[in-house]
């Protein structure tokens, strides 16, 4: 059953098993404002947990995208490329950002969704 | 999720959070949801709640309030004032007529540009508007050049108000029907609301507006009444840079400082047809030699092909790649969906149309050399 879990970079992965969907919290799309522009990783491409691997940028700013996790890149989502708005209309959703496989982390290394809303709190 | 870049706006914040002047509008600002932030030592308002994109797209539509009280106001008083500043400013100073504003520079004797700032003659005194980073370099200098009959008064207990947008003359219309007949950089002394204002019509958005100074304690109430007018919202710092930027004006720091021009940074029109005879105002020997060889380098504007934008700090590469500038502002233009930007290019790559990249990420970004502004000015002709 598919669990998801946080950063403190505001990203949200789902984890189902070896698969990881990658998207960025409401918290961060508020942060960044309305999107104009997103970047993905190619297809394929193997990340280790930390590289940027995609720059979303707002009218006024510029800001990267991590790999939450290690695996590869197994899919992209072209509709935020075509309308990068949709990531600040449904970011849990709609709004995903790319899908990592072969993903062994273990989850209790990120925060789930009571310790990240802690960690908003804090900010 | 993390800022590669401070943008352009932030370039002058200072790092010390604590200890952040606040303008007398501030209490207003966070009622109205706005994120604030750091700039030039003022909590200044980013956005509100409508966000960058909406408040830039209504301020071209309608029109906008900003606040932009953080930017240094003083009087210039006494005798022969006009002919003090002038050793100062390559503008003509002396043939500024009453009730008119004029933009003009700070200039350093090497030619550099110390600032760039606003004079408005008001009959007996020329009110100055510079920028927030620079107010304190800016009076000091000033102030260390004035010969004894004339005075620097600085007004610290002043707000400024910009009213910008094609609306902007209609809503202040409701408060003094005199004022919509203000011709564009002419200025007047009104009553709003009751206070004494000095309105300049004049801003920083390319749309037709005003610039409005009033005493601090006044300014709520006014910016209160502006903005139940059904037209106006309030705007940001956030769109107030994108906004200029679509009108190829120049943000100081950023895309003018002491290592430019008036002649490279395309300003050349700022420097009075009497005052190109004499060429007696700082770094005139080095700005005349420019104006009459040619510069080594321009302020162009650029589009950037696609959607990613090229922002400041960019290089500028030409087509065997090597680098012949560089970006110093970008964003993307709400009113273009596109992204757009200003910078610096050797002269021979300066005409309209030169083909170029732009590196953003390490990876050349193709863009071309393009007309300012990126939106035409609808100033009132």
């Amino acid at each position: 059953m598919p669990e998801t879990r946080y950063t403190k970079d505001h990203e949200w992965v789902r984890l189902d098993g070896t698969t990881a969907t990658v998207g960025i919290t409401d918290y961060a799309q508020q942060a960044l404002g309305d999107l104009v522009f997103v970047d993905l990783p190619e297809p394929g491409r193997t990340v280790a947990a930390g590289d940027t691997c995609a720059v979303v940028e707002s009218v006024k700013a510029a800001s990267d995208i991590f790999a939450p996790v290690a695996g590869h890149v197994a899919a992209v989502n072209a509709a935020i490329v075509d309308d990068p708005s949709l990531v600040n209309r449904d970011p849990a959703g709609e709004g995903w950002f790319f899908r990592l496989e072969g993903v062994t982390a273990d989850p209790s290394a990120l925060m789930d969704e009571a310790a990240y809303k802690a960690f908003l709190e804090t900010l | 999720m993390t800022d590669r870049r401070e943008a352009t706006l932030e370039r002058a914040v200072t790092e010390a959070e604590t200890e952040l002047a606040r303008t007398p509008l501030d209490a207003l600002h966070r009622r109205l949801g706005a994120r604030m932030v750091p700039f030039a030592g003022y909590a200044m308002p980013l956005q509100y709640e409508a966000g960058i994109m909406a408040e830039h797209l209504h301020c071209r539509a309608e029109a906008a309030l900003f606040d932009v009280s953080h930017m240094g106001q003083a009087s210039l008083e006494g005798e022969a004032a006009a002919a003090a500043l002038e050793r100062l400013v390559p503008g003509d100073i002396l043939g500024l007529k009453p009730w008119r504003q004029r933009y003009t520079l700070l200039t350093d004797d090497a030619g550099g540009i110390l600032d760039d700032l606003m004079i408005a003659n008001l009959g007996a005194r020329f009110l100055l508007i510079v920028n927030a980073s620079r107010k304190a370099f800016d009076f000091a200098h000033i102030a260390a050049a004035l010969p004894a009959t004339v005075r620097l008064v600085p007004h610290p207990d002043h707000a400024l108000l910009a009213l910008q947008g094609p609306a902007a003359a209609r809503v202040l219309a409701r408060l003094d029907p005199g004022l919509a007949a203000l011709p564009f950089l002419g200025v007047a002394e009104a009553r709003l609301l009751g206070t004494r204002a000095i309105i300049a019509r004049s801003g920083y958005t390319g749309e037709d507006g005003f610039e409005i100074s009033v005493p601090a304690e006044a300014a709520e109430r006014l910016a209160s009444a502006l903005l139940a007018e059904p037209e106006v919202r309030p705007a940001g710092l956030g769109a107030r840079d994108s906004l200029r930027l679509e009108a190829g004006l120049c943000l100081y720091g950023a895309d003018i400082d002491t290592t430019t021009t008036p002649i490279e940074a395309g300003l050349g029109w700022t420097i009075g047809k009497r005052r190109r005879l004499a060429w007696d105002f700082p770094g005139g020997a080095a700005i005349r030699a420019q104006h009459d060889h040619g510069p080594a380098r321009l302020r162009v504007g650029i589009r950037p092909e696609g959607r990613a934008p090229a922002r400041a700090g960019a290089q500028l590469l030409d087509a065997s790649g090597a680098e012949i500038g560089g970006i110093t502002s970008g964003c993307f233009s709400p009113s273009l969906n596109a992204p757009i930007a200003m910078g610096y290019v050797a002269s021979a790559f300066a005409p309209e149309g030169t083909k170029l990249a732009a590196l953003v990420r390490g990876k050349p970004l193709p863009c071309a050399v393009a007309p300012m502004p990126f939106v035409p000015h609808r100033y009132l002709r």
